[in-house]
Parts: structure tokens; C-alpha cells; sequence
């Protein structure tokens, strides 16, 4: 079965900083991988440049076995258009530190806003969908809020209804805990915690280690834009190889 | 909790000055100030109505249809300009965003010209246009006097409207930028494209710190028309000019031009506090700040 990403050898830069240096991994379909690591690690970066928020300068991505940002033409990759961008985009979701639920809709038209614009389904099926979508994150008695209105937790289920209602089928989360109140945070981790039961694949950037132990297949430590170790979460987070693993484990674990 | 230990001649007990009544303050400034500027205004309203003004003829003029025509056209070229201003307004602020930076210096180019020459000499190299290309169209397929196209009221809808464009693209990306940049990524993972996340995600949010300005920028324009008197465009001040021309009632119907100008300002003033209202929606901040109280005089 063809992985649902591989990745490799993918930069970045940022002017004079590499923030990518030659990345490499592969995530199967159905697999939740946790991304762990200092900040500026480059873990974020690299989630950023799966659903092509920032554009690559070296190496390859495949989404779903399709090529992402480039087209292949000789022996050079061109970039695609914004159209085959957007389009690509439609395969994975994602869920940011900050919400980014868009400020001027209620939560319903959040969850609809994409497919009716973007899939162009008619509206009645999307509010159905959005409808179940709200009950499954536990917030259907917010159908109609501002996300102004709501906390961090309950924007951040909205915003994961949200990446759902498009029925992608991967999600990525960039740090989605970072931002809330320690008290709001299990009820998030929880919907994520059902999701990864549903079989939807996921690749988590966290600082929650204690839900990368529970929940990951694979825990994937990263520092200065490469990838360190991998391995099961049981033996990356009890017994890294890497000194430097070691060290990041023993400063985050209370 | 105890009372404060006091002490000393004329100690007073503590209980009983907690319980004795609090007179309110009196605020005698402000009832002198009151006063003051009543008494000018008064004054000021007195003299007007004991000054050489025909006020039947005030009446009289309000509603003649040269005065009202005028009014017509006013309107309807607030109407037009700020329409041509706030969609050249848009496209110019999103060509200075542009990456583009043959996009970006033309709209820069835009701005700094139309913003850096007086509307007045805009208005007159308009209307003058067929001094400098005597025939304008496309070449091969129109073609035609400029005399015959550059009427009035085309001078004026260019002139104001390109104008206006100018000042509308600062006030639009200022709008623009005040979107936070995750509202636009967030609109890409769901795969909307540049387009469409302007148009659905960002202007709107954008809309809430672009229209108090634009609002304003309307009442101005509702003045800035008289503007187009000197080049013959007959809105309501060249139409007042034109009839006291005739009669010699200058302060009359100049009266009569600020009655209708002060009417169409209230009206659209109504309009933007329920504009505003309309795009603070989902926003944490009201539109408007509870009413500032007065300092005291």
C-alpha cells in the first residue's frame, strides 16, 4: 500500500537559516506519528511544508503517492500553480496552536465555510455533516457562537471539526495544546484520543509527551532541521539512543 | 474589622461619620461653562435672524428643481466616485501587497501621485484632457473627440474617483493587515485559493477597520463634489451659484445648498452607525466606544 507521506531529504530555508536540513520520513496509512523537540527544531516548519504553507527548496514530498508543490519536467521540478496547490492542499488537514477560526463567521459557518466554497456540496448536506461533526467534538450546543465567544478548548474542537468537515485523510497538528489552559487541555487531547481510534492518520507536533506515549505508533525527535531518532514510543521517550534525545526527554518530563 | 483608632480634640466617633449623608458634588464650572456658551449661541442666532437674510426666499428655494436636480447630481456622483474609489481602491492596495514588485511600484506610484497633487488641479487636467491627446480610444477599433467624452460629469467621476482610490487602497491595507496572517493559512488548509480567501476570509474581517474610515471618506465626498462647480458639473452648489447669479440672493441660496448638504450628511451618518454595527459582528470590540463622559469644566 503506498505510504500515505513520504518525505525526503526535504530543506528549508529562511534567508541564511536552515531550518530543514535534510529531512526524511515516512508515515504509513492509519499511523499517529509524534513529533518532538526543542523549539526551533524545525518540527513545525517541517509539518508546514506537508500541507505547503511553506514552499520547499530541496528534496521531495509525496502526499497519497502524488508529487506536492512541483511538477517534474526533464530534470527539473517546477512549481505548480496556486489552483494545483489549493487543490493538493484538500488531502490533509490542519489544526493550529492558535485556532485561526475565521473571527467573522459563527462556528457552523466555520465548519461549512470549506465545503460549500471550496467542495461546492450544497449547503443542507454540509450542515448535516457539520452537525454530526459538532456532536462527535462535543459542541453541538455552540452551533451558533462566535469563536470569540468560546475558550481555547472549545475553539480548538471547532477548529478540528473544522479540518474534518473536509474529509481529509491525514491531519496535522501543529502544536495544538500549546496555547490553553492546563485545565482545557484534556478535552482536546480526548477528540484527538478518538480520532487516532477512527484509524485517521495523524502526525502530531507536541509537547505533550504523556499523549505521545499513549496515543503514538511512532514518537519522531527532531533538532536543528534534521531528524535525530525514531522508534516506538516506549523506547524513544524510556530509552532514547541519542544523547541529545536524552537530554530534551529528561528537561520536558517533570 | 475595626474603626480607625482617632484621637485628639474634636475626635469624632468613626460610626457616625460612616453614617452621615453624602451631598453630590455640584459641578459649578460646568453649570458657568453651560451658561457661557449658551448665552454665545443665543447670541450668534440673533443676529442671523435680525441679519439681511430673506428667510421666505430660503424657504422658497429649498425645493425648486434646480435646486433639486442639483441635489440629484450630488448624490449621484457621491454615489459613483466612491464606487470607482473603493474598487480601484482594493485593487491598488492589493497590487502594493503584491510580491510583484512592477505591481507593487505602479500602485505605489498611484498613491504617491494621486495623493500628492490637489484635487482641484486633478479635476482641471481632467477636464483639460483634450489639450494633451486631442482624440483618445483604441487604436483601430474606437475613436473619439476627447471634448465629446470628457463631459462634466466624466471629469468629475475621474477625477474624484481616481482620487479617491488613492487615499481608499492606504485605508484598505491598513484593513488588510490588521487580519491576523493564521486567518489566511487557515483558509489554505481548507484549500481555498488566493482569490477566494480574499474574498471570503480576509476582506470581510478587513471590512470592521475599513469601514469607520470609508464612512467618513462618503460625508467628504458628499462636500467634496461642490468641488466640481469650477468645471461646469451642475451639482447642487454650481446650480445655487447659477440662480444667485440671477436674483442677487447669495446668502440665501448658499443656505439653501447647506440645508440640503447638512440633510444628505445626517442621513448617511445613520447609515454608517449601522454599518459599523453589521461588520463588528463575532468581534470582541464594539463598534463604536460607549460614549466618552464630558470632562468636567
Amino acid at each position: 500500500m503506498t505510504p500515505m507521506i513520504v518525505a525526503l531529504d526535504v530543506s528549508k530555508h529562511f534567508g541564511p537559516l536552515k531550518a530543514l536540513d535534510g529531512v526524511s520520513l515516512e508515515v504509513a496509512r492509519g499511523e499517529v506519528v509524534c513529533i518532538i523537540g526543542p523549539s526551533g527544531s524545525g518540527k513545525s516548519t517541517f509539518l508546514r511544508c506537508l500541507n505547503q504553507l511553506e514552499r520547499i527548496d530541496g528534496g521531495a514530498i509525496w502526499v497519497n503517492g502524488e508529487l506536492i508543490g512541483y511538477r517534474r519536467e526533464g530534470d527539473r521540478l517546477h512549481p505548480l500553480s496556486d489552483r494545483e496547490i489549493a487543490r493538493q492542499r484538500l488531502a490533509s488537514g490542519m489544526v493550529f496552536q492558535r485556532f485561526n477560526l475565521f473571527g467573522h463567521m459563527t462556528v457552523l459557518q466555520n465548519i461549512i465555510e470549506g465545503p460549500v466554497t471550496v467542495l461546492r456540496r450544497p449547503r443542507a448536506e454540509a450542515i448535516a455533516d457539520a452537525m454530526a461533526l459538532l456532536e462527535q467534538v462535543g459542541l453541538s450546543d455552540k452551533r451558533d457562537s462566535y469563536p470569540a465567544e468560546l475558550s481555547g478548548g472549545q475553539q480548538q474542537r471547532i477548529a478540528i471539526a473544522r479540518a474534518l468537515a473536509m474529509k481529509p485523510e491525514l491531519l496535522l497538528f501543529d502544536e495544538p495544546t500549546s496555547a490553553l489552559d492546563p485545565e482545557l487541555v484534556g478535552d482536546v487531547l480526548a477528540v484527538m484520543r478518538d480520532l487516532a481510534k477512527g484509524g485517521m492518520t495523524m502526525i502530531v507536533v507536541t509537547h505533550e509527551l504523556g499523549f505521545a506515549r499513549e496515543v503514538a505508533n511512532r514518537v519522531v525527535f527532531m533538532d536543528n532541521g534534521r531528524v535525530v531518532e525514531q522508534g516506538p514510543p516506549g523506547t524513544l521517550l524510556s530509552t532514547p539512543t541519542h544523547a541529545r534525545t536524552r537530554e530534551f526527554i529528561a528537561a520536558v518530563l517533570p | 474589622m475595626t474603626a480607625p483608632a482617632l484621637s485628639g480634640p474634636g475626635a469624632a466617633n468613626p460610626y457616625e461619620i460612616a453614617h452621615l449623608t453624602h451631598v453630590r458634588p455640584k459641578h459649578y464650572g460646568r453649570w458657568l461653562a453651560a451658561a457661557v456658551v449658551l448665552v454665545a449661541f443665543a447670541a450668534i442666532l440673533r443676529a442671523f435672524a435680525q441679519g439681511q437674510i430673506a428667510w421666505p426666499v430660503v424657504g422658497q428655494f429649498l425645493t425648486a428643481p434646480a435646486i433639486l436636480s442639483g441635489l440629484v447630481n450630488t448624490v449621484a456622483m457621491t454615489v459613483w466616485a466612491m464606487a470607482l474609489g473603493i474598487a480601484l481602491g482594493v485593487l491598488f492596495a492589493v497590487m502594493v501587497m503584491s510580491p510583484n514588485p512592477v505591481l507593487r511600484g505602479l500602485a505605489q506610484f498611484y498613491i504617491w501621485f494621486f495623493r500628492g497633487t490637489p484635487l482641484l488641479l486633478q479635476l482641471l487636467l481632467w477636464f483639460n484632457l483634450a489639450l494633451v491627446f486631442p482624440r483618445i480610444g483604441i487604436p483601430g477599433l474606437l475613436d473619439w473627440r476627447t471634448v465629446d467624452v470628457m463631459t462634466p460629469f466624466v471629469a468629475t467621476l475621474l477625477g474624484l474617483g481616481i482620487n479617491q482610490g488613492a487615499y481608499t487602497a492606504e485605508v484598505v491595507r491598513g484593513g488588510i493587515l490588521s487580519v491576523d496572517p493564521g486567518q489566511t493559512e487557515a483558509a489554505k488548509t481548507i484549500g481555498m485559493t488566493r482569490l477566494t480567501t480574499l474574498r471570503r476570509i480576509v476582506l470581510p474581517q478587513a471590512m470592521r477597520v475599513i469601514i469607520p474610515p470609508i464612512g467618513n471618506e462618503v460625508i467628504s465626498m458628499v462636500k467634496l463634489t461642490s468641488v466640481a462647480s469650477v468645471i461646469q458639473y451642475a451639482e447642487i452648489l454650481r446650480n445655487a451659484q447659477t440662480i444667485y447669479f440671477a436674483n442677487a440672493r447669495v446668502i440665501e441660496l448658499l443656505i439653501v445648498a447647506a440645508i440640503w448638504y447638512l440633510a444628505v450628511v445626517t442621513v448617511l451618518s445613520i447609515g454608517q452607525f449601522f454599518l459599523e454595527k453589521r461588520y463588528a459582528r463575532g468581534g470582541v470590540t464594539r463598534a463604536r466606544p460607549a460614549s466618552n463622559r464630558s470632562a468636567s469644566a
